[in-house]
This record gives C-alpha cells, structure tokens and sequence, in this order.
C-alpha cells in the first residue's frame, strides 16, 4: 500500500545499491540510520535581514558551549522569521501561551492524491499549549501494491499542529545528522494563531488558516515522498494511529526548547570556526550553486510578494471605482448611457474578481513554493554543515590518535606499566578514526544521493507549478475577453 | 535633458499615437472641424519647467494676416485667455470651455531622480529598463498636456461665438510674447477671496426655485453629475495607479527569473527563461492596458469633471441674473409705489431682464449642447476602451498559449 498516484514505486525490501549518479527512476530503500539524537533546526530569516542560518545541532557532551560570546548571536539567531510577511514568527518565543487553541479539520490537498479538504472550525477544551489546531489528513490509495507498511489504504486521522512540529522533530533527530534532507516543517506563528483564537471570523483568520493548511499538506508530501523517510515507523504512526502522545518538546519554554536554544547558539560559533579543506570539488561546486540558488530565490520570492500585494490593492480599488461607475451611471440622465456604465461598473466588478483570483493564484502556487524552497535550501545547507562537522570530529580524532601515538612512543621509554594503558587508548582511537572515515564517506555519500533526488524533484516541482501558473493566467485573460465583448456591443449601443 | 523627447521618443517608447488618428487629436469632444478657423498644436517642447506650445492655425477669415501662421504659447497664455473669457460680461451664458490643467512633470522628475540615485543598487539591465518605462511615462505625461491645451482652442474655435473673440485672434497670431505673468501673490490672495465670495452667492443663487424646469433639472442634475465624475475620477485614477505598480512588479519577477535560468543548470532553466521572456512581454501589455485606461477612462472623466463645472458656472451665472431681475422688479415695484425714481428703476429693471434673457436662451443651447457632447464623448471613448481591452486581453493569451505550448512540449 503506497500513497496513491506516486511517481516512484518503492521496493520494500532494503538493499544498500551504490547510487552515485545514477539516472534510474527508482531509488531503493536504506538502512535506517539511528545516531546519536540530534535536534535540527531550519531557520530562515526575513528578507530584511537576508541571512540564512540553518543549523544542526548534536548534543555532543563534549560540545563546549561559550554562552558569552555566542549571546548576540543567539539573538539573531532565535529571531526565526518566516517568509510570510503578515505574520513575523518566533518559533522560540518567549510569550506567553495562549489559552484556549482552536481545532480546524484540514485535510491536505495533495496533487498525486485524491485528498478532500474539509476545513471548520470546532472548539476545544482547554490547553496549555500555544499554535495548534487539527488536522484531519485523508489519504487514499485504492491502488494495492507491495508497501506492506500501511495498515490500510485509507486513513482519516485528526492531528494538531505541535504533531506535525513533533513529528519532524523525531524525523530530523533520525535522520538529518547522517545526511538526509528532511523536509522543514511550517513555522509557528504567535500574531496568526492569535487572531485565530481571539475568534475573528474575518478573511484575515481564515487565509492564515488556508496558509497553514496548504502548507502542512506540501510538508507532508514532501516528507513521504522520500524513499527512506517513508519508512520510518514514526511517519507511519502520525498518518495511522488515531490517537497520537502529545509532543511537548515543541513547546517554546519547554526543557527541549531551551537546549535547543543553547545548541543553537554553540552551533552558530562553531560554523564560524570550522574551516574544511574541501578535497571533493563536487561538494564545494554544489555549496556554490545552493548559495547562488538561495539569493535567487528570496529575490523572486520578494518581488511576488510585492506583485500579490499590488494585485489585491488593484482588485479593492477596481471594486471602489466598480461602485463610483455605478452611482454616476445612475445620476446620468440620457438612459442609453446611464445603461452603459452601469454595464460597465458590473464588468469591472468582475475584472476586480479576476483580480483577486490571480493574487490568490500568484501567492499560493508561486510564492509558497519559493517559500518552500528557500526554507529546503535551509536544509540542504543543514546537511552539507553536518557532514563539515564530522569531518571536524574526524580530524580531531586523528589528531588526538596522533597524539596519544607520541605519547606511547615516550611511555615506552620511560613507564612501561602505563604502555599497556596507552595501547588499549590507541586502539580505541583508532577504532574511533575509522568509524569516523566511514561516517564521513557515508555522509557524502548520502548527500550526494539526496542532492540528486532533490534536484530531480525541484525540476519537476518548478516546472509543474509554473504551467500550472501559466495556465491561471491563461485562464484570467479568457474571462477578460469573456466579459469585454460582452461590454462592447452596450457601449457601441448608445445613442 | 527632455528637450528631444518628443523626437526620439515617438520612436522607441511605446507607440501610443499609432493607436490614436493623427488628426484632431480632441478625443473627448466630439467637433466639426470648420474649415473657416482650424487651429492645432502642432510641437510642442519642453524645457526645465517650461512647456513651449506651437501654436499652428490655418484660416480664411479676412481679419487674419495670413492663411497660415504659427505662434509659440506657453500655458499661462492660455490661462490668460480663458480668464478672459470668463471675466467677460457678455459671454455669461455660454459655457467656457474649461482651461487646460498645469503640465505637471514633477511625479515623473522625482521618479527619475530616485532612479538616478538607486543606479548603483541594480543591475545594467534593469537600470536601462526603468529609464526607459521612466521616460516612457514622461512622454505620456507630455503628450496629454499637449492634447488638453489642444482641446481648449478647438473648442474655442469651434463655438459660433467664441471664435470670433479679440482675445482670441491676438492669442493665435501676435507672435510676440504675449507678456502675461502669472498672477502674483496679491492677485492670488484676491482671487481667493472672490471665489469665497462666489461659492457662497452661488449657494445662495442655488437655493433660488427656478420657475423654469428645464433649468431647475439641469441645475439638480448638474450638481450630482459633478460630484459623481470627481469621485470617479478619482477612483479610476487609483485604480490605473495599482495597475501600473502591478506591471512594475511583474518586471522584476522577469529579470529575477532570467537571473535564475540563466544560473541553472538543469532542464527547469528553459523555463526560468522563456517564462522571464514571456512575463517581459506580458508586463508591456499591462503597461499598456493601464496606458489606455488612462487615456479613454480617467482623462475622459477629467475632461467632463472640469466641463461640468463650467456648466455649473453657466448656471450659477444665470442664477444670478435671475436674483438681480427679480430684486430689479422688486425695487420696481417699490418705486412705484413710492412714486420715486421710477424711470431709474424701469431702466434697471428692463437692463436686468434682457441680461436675463440673454443668458437664459443661449443656456438652454449650450446645456444641450453639452449633453450631447458628453453622450458622443462618452460612447467613442467607452468603445475604444473596450476595444483596446480586448485587443490586449487577446495578445495576451496567445502570448500565454504560444508560450505554454512550448513549455508543456518540452516536459
């Protein structure tokens, strides 16, 4: 039982192929990788401050944190603020909780799969958490193929929003250390959530709410898109079970908030520190180009906020002047005319419905991918300090190997009791060294596989959206001329 | 630095004269050209804050010298001569042709100085892009003043009247500098102490119940027409405005997507970059879409904002000569009864009811001839605005087709 409609089938049986750069269709499930617990954190800042610091972080015990000097950074750092403009998120706020959380039934929308939405508003008892609301996810697939791992083909089940941060949480601790690119989970957004709960039925709460819906739903394609994430057990949970523990972790003031705060922080200055000599020209090429990439797109994406933004202003006030025609149409006196723009006052309401349309199509189809993909990018980049960081590890090792080898040499002169001792480190660090090259060249080796899969899904994304953009605006100049030629005759009419 | 814009710019801007006829340029009056007294603009310059008007007028009246001659006005030339067409006691009862708006460049100035100081933060392309919409829209601006002051003197010269004014013959062919300044700062105060004075007889004059009803319609008519058209005149404008930030917009989306393709390496980069051609074409459509609005819309609008309050002055004019003939037959009256004064009286009173008439006959034909101006005005311009939408909304989707026909193609 896979999702429905996928591109890729998937092989249920995991065997580890040597995929470098291979242009199959399939990509063959791996062997979970369960590390050491990693907390990863994607960040993105707003354009105004155009920095991108994606991090992630292990808590390593022997990670020293310099609490002092990383405390300006940590400022830059917490100010996590998403690309939707209207509503600035702090993910680590420190604001109070708001009390009671409304419950939405959305079910994602999901382009390979046939997934109602159904959207309402239904009250909840009292909670201490802040940003949730649920989810209903219906995902079905009548099309019954060797994916044992779905306990049936369809599933209905209702999910807060602190599940969906809970769940990448579990996901990204798994599996972004060792290279994999987990899709980053939507922010949380106190000003949105907010007006929500205050109970404003107004377009305002309910576009945050559309917002989120659409978001959450391209975040968990995405997610099951990935041949490995697919498997995991804790995705399957999260689209089966019907009832799910509560994830507090993601609680801002929560013990895991904080550390995360912390590691954040102490990450920050080692990315500052590190300086890897790149022996593979590949990965220093890739890093270029996803930095290129990045600027690119947050450039794109700021112009079509600006262009959705003139688009909704256009559509008010192509409705204020419908009206204006209207009422002169009215006070006209020579009936044929007065007929004519009162005719003209309904076409341009129309055309300010047009209007809003393409802003509704402008925003949701092109500027949320680019959201989406800037905040990806954020975790390519993730991986790509991941694998710098074991390389860094690794080098310590060695040179810690080193070390204790000069060392052994003068024991061996002088205390031979402690050369047994030393022996027994050496070999440990040893062992150390290895396993340490053989992260590394597992990691780059995953990167690599990810980067392609990524590349090969951003084309198809990007090309998909941008037809189906095209096809909006064929669509909006068709009723334009539907509505013109409708006009011109009454125009032409007057006498 | 705008003194050859005209030249160069019918060229390479976008070519809005192609879409309009060369000849009268009056697209919001409806005249019959008469062959006795044609009168156009035929160049027009522009210097640091000045804009030269040639003035071309070709004529078989036997007063003028020539059959053809040209002069060189500058706006405050024609203000001088509207001005003197209102302050003259004899047209009182027909509608003054309503005197053309300031040219105003200053928006566009400024846009082209913050565009000259923002040079650095761009690139090339884009740079020489805004300059070129920049100066685009300052030949716009241009060609609309040179079209108002146009206008002015066709209407002139196509009223019976009018045309034959003294003023007006000195306008067309004194070609000396017709040395009129602007009004200075006491002049300016007195004039708005007058209109304080005028607006608060008018209010009075108004609230007289006009015995004739022809005139009390028009009088209510008028009074809402007016105030409808500067609401839509001012909605209409915001709306170009938005439109015309809109196709900003989409500018820059098609250089950020050009920069993107041209970056790629992938199969999507074909996209990036024929969507980036299509949007830098699409986004000259809207441009133009706004352009044309602008045009048979908002100025359309403008003209008859400006019009209809000529027509209201017509009125209020009348108003009056109504008030004086009825307090004429007042003073009449009591002179009669008082025996004292009559014959003064009965002067003043026959003076006050042929003025009266006067304005009243030539009113009736001036309001209708008004109404049938606008009605003409309204249908050309409404027409040609729904046929330029169309024109463009049709350009636009084979732009979109052809385009997406390649796109999906390739995948």
């Amino acid at each position: 039982v896979c999702v429905w409609g996928q591109a890729e089938p998937l092989n249920s049986n995991g065997q580890n192929s040597l995929l470098e750069e291979e242009e199959e269709e399939e990509e063959e499930g791996e062997d979970l990788f369960t590390g050491s617990l990693s907390v990863p954190l994607v960040l993105s800042l707003s354009r105004s401050l155009s920095l991108s610091l994606s991090l992630s972080l292990s808590l390593f015990p022997s990670v020293s944190l310099s609490l002092s000097l990383s405390l300006s950074l940590s400022l830059k750092a917490t100010e996590e603020v998403s690309l939707d403009s209207p509503e600035r998120d702090v993910l680590l706020s420190d604001g109070p909780s708001p009390v009671t959380p409304p419950a939405s039934l959305i079910s994602p929308h999901l382009p390979h799969n046939h997934l109602y939405t159904h959207c309402s508003f239904d009250e909840m008892e009292e909670e201490d958490t802040p940003d949730l609301f649920d989810i209903s996810i219906l995902v079905s697939d009548p099309e019954k193929t060797s994916m044992s791992l779905f306990k049936s083909p369809q599933a209905t089940v209702r999910r807060r929003f602190s599940d969906f941060l809970g769940l990448h949480g579990k996901l990204a601790t798994r599996y972004l250390h060792v290279g994999y690119l987990v899709p980053p989970a939507p922010e949380k957004s106190i000003v949105g959530m907010t007006k929500v709960k205050v109970g404003k039925d107004d377009s305002s709460s309910n576009e945050f709410v559309e917002k989120r819906r659409a978001a959450l739903e391209r975040y968990l394609m995405r997610t099951a898109k990935h041949p490995v994430l697919l498997k995991d057990p804790d995705l399957l949970t999260f689209l089966e079970c019907s009832e799910l523990p509560r994830a507090l972790s993601t609680q801002a003031l929560s013990g895991a908030g904080i550390l995360r705060m912390v590691n954040k922080a102490a990450d920050a200055v080692n990315k500052m520190t590190i300086k890897m000599t790149e022996s593979d020209t590949w990965f220093e090429e890739k890093q270029q180009k996803f930095e290129n990439l990045d600027i690119q797109l947050r450039k794109l994406h700021c112009s079509l906020d600006s262009l959705v933004c003139h688009r909704k202003e256009l559509s008010v006030n192509t409705a204020l002047f419908a009206k204006s025609a209207a009422m002169l149409g009215n006070s006209e006196d020579h009936t044929a005319l007065s007929r004519a723009l009162s005719q003209l006052a309904e076409v341009e309401e129309k055309v300010e419905q047009l209007h809003q349309d393409q802003a509704g199509a402008d925003f949701y189809l092109l500027a949320e991918l680019l959201a989406d993909y800037i905040r990806l990018i954020g975790s390519v980049k993730g991986v790509f300090d991941q694998r710098v960081r074991l390389w860094q590890r690794l080098q310590d090792s060695l040179l810690l190997l080193q070390k204790k080898r000069d060392a052994e040499a003068k024991l061996h002169a002088n205390k031979p009791e402690k050369l047994q001792q030393a022996r027994d480190d050496i070999r440990e660090l040893e062992g150390k060294v290895q396993q340490g090259e053989r992260d590394f060249e597992q990691i780059s080796k995953t990167i690599r596989k990810e980067l392609f899969r990524f590349e090969k899904e951003r084309v198809t994304d990007f090309k998909e959206v941008i037809i189906k953009y095209l096809e909006s605006l064929v669509q909006t100049q068709q009723q334009l001329i539907k509505y013109w030629e409708a006009f011109l005759p009454e125009a032409k009419a007057i006498s | 630095m705008f003194s050859t814009l005209l030249q160069e710019g019918l060229d390479d801007g976008p070519d809005f004269l192609s879409e309009e006829d060369r000849g009268p340029r009056a697209v919001n009056v409806d005249l019959q050209t008469d062959a006795t007294l044609q009168v156009d603009i035929s160049d027009a310059l522009s210097e640091r804050d000045k804009v030269k008007f040639t003035v071309h007028t070709k004529s078989t009246l036997p007063n003028f010298k020539q059959n053809e001659f040209s002069v060189v006005r500058q706006h405050e030339e024609f203000i001088w001569l509207h001005d003197s067409f209102v302050e003259n006691e004899d047209y009182a009862g027909y509608i003054i042709p309503p005197a053309p708006p300031r040219p105003d460049f200053d928006a566009s100035r400024e846009k082209l100085q913050k565009l000259g100081e923002g040079e650095g933060s761009m690139t090339k392309e884009e740079f020489t892009k805004m300059k070129q919409e920049l100066e685009a829209e300052y030949l716009a601006i241009f060609k609309k003043t040179v079209a108002m002051h146009e206008v002015f003197l066709c209407r002139v010269a196509a009223h019976p009247v009018l045309k034959k004014d003294l003023n007006f013959h000195v306008f067309l062919e004194y070609n000396q500098d017709l040395s009129v300044r602007g009004k200075n700062k006491k002049e300016k105060l007195e004039d708005f102490f007058k209109n304080v004075v005028k607006s608060a007889d008018g209010v009075l004059v108004a609230g007289v119940k006009d015995v004739d009803d022809f005139f009390e319609h028009e009088k209510t008519f008028l009074l809402e027409y007016h105030n409808r058209v500067k609401d839509a005149s001012l909605k209409s404008d915001k709306m170009i405005r938005s439109h015309k930030n809109a196709a900003d917009d989409i500018n820059r989306i098609s250089s950020s997507l050009y920069t993107l393709g041209t970056q790629d390496s992938t199969d999507v980069c074909k996209f990036f970059l024929k969507v980036s051609e299509l949007l830098e074409k699409t986004r000259k459509i809207e441009a133009r879409v706004a352009a044309d609005e602008d045009l048979k819309l908002a100025d359309l609008l403008k003209y008859y904002l400006r019009e209809s309050q000529a027509a209201k002055d017509l009125l209020y004019r009348r108003g009056r000569a109504l008030v004086d003939y009825e307090n004429a037959n007042k003073a009449l009256d009591k002179a009669r009864s008082k025996n004292k004064d009559v014959l003064q009286a009965e002067t003043g009173q026959q003076l006050c009811c042929h003025k009266f008439e006067k304005i009243s006959e030539s009113a009736k034909q001036e309001l209708v001839d008004f109404k049938t101006r606008r009605v003409a005005a309204f249908r050309k311009n409404l027409v040609e605005l729904a046929e330029l939408e169309l024109k463009h909304a049709k350009g636009h989707l084979q732009l979109l087709q052809s385009c997406l026909g390649i796109l999906k193609g390739d995948t």
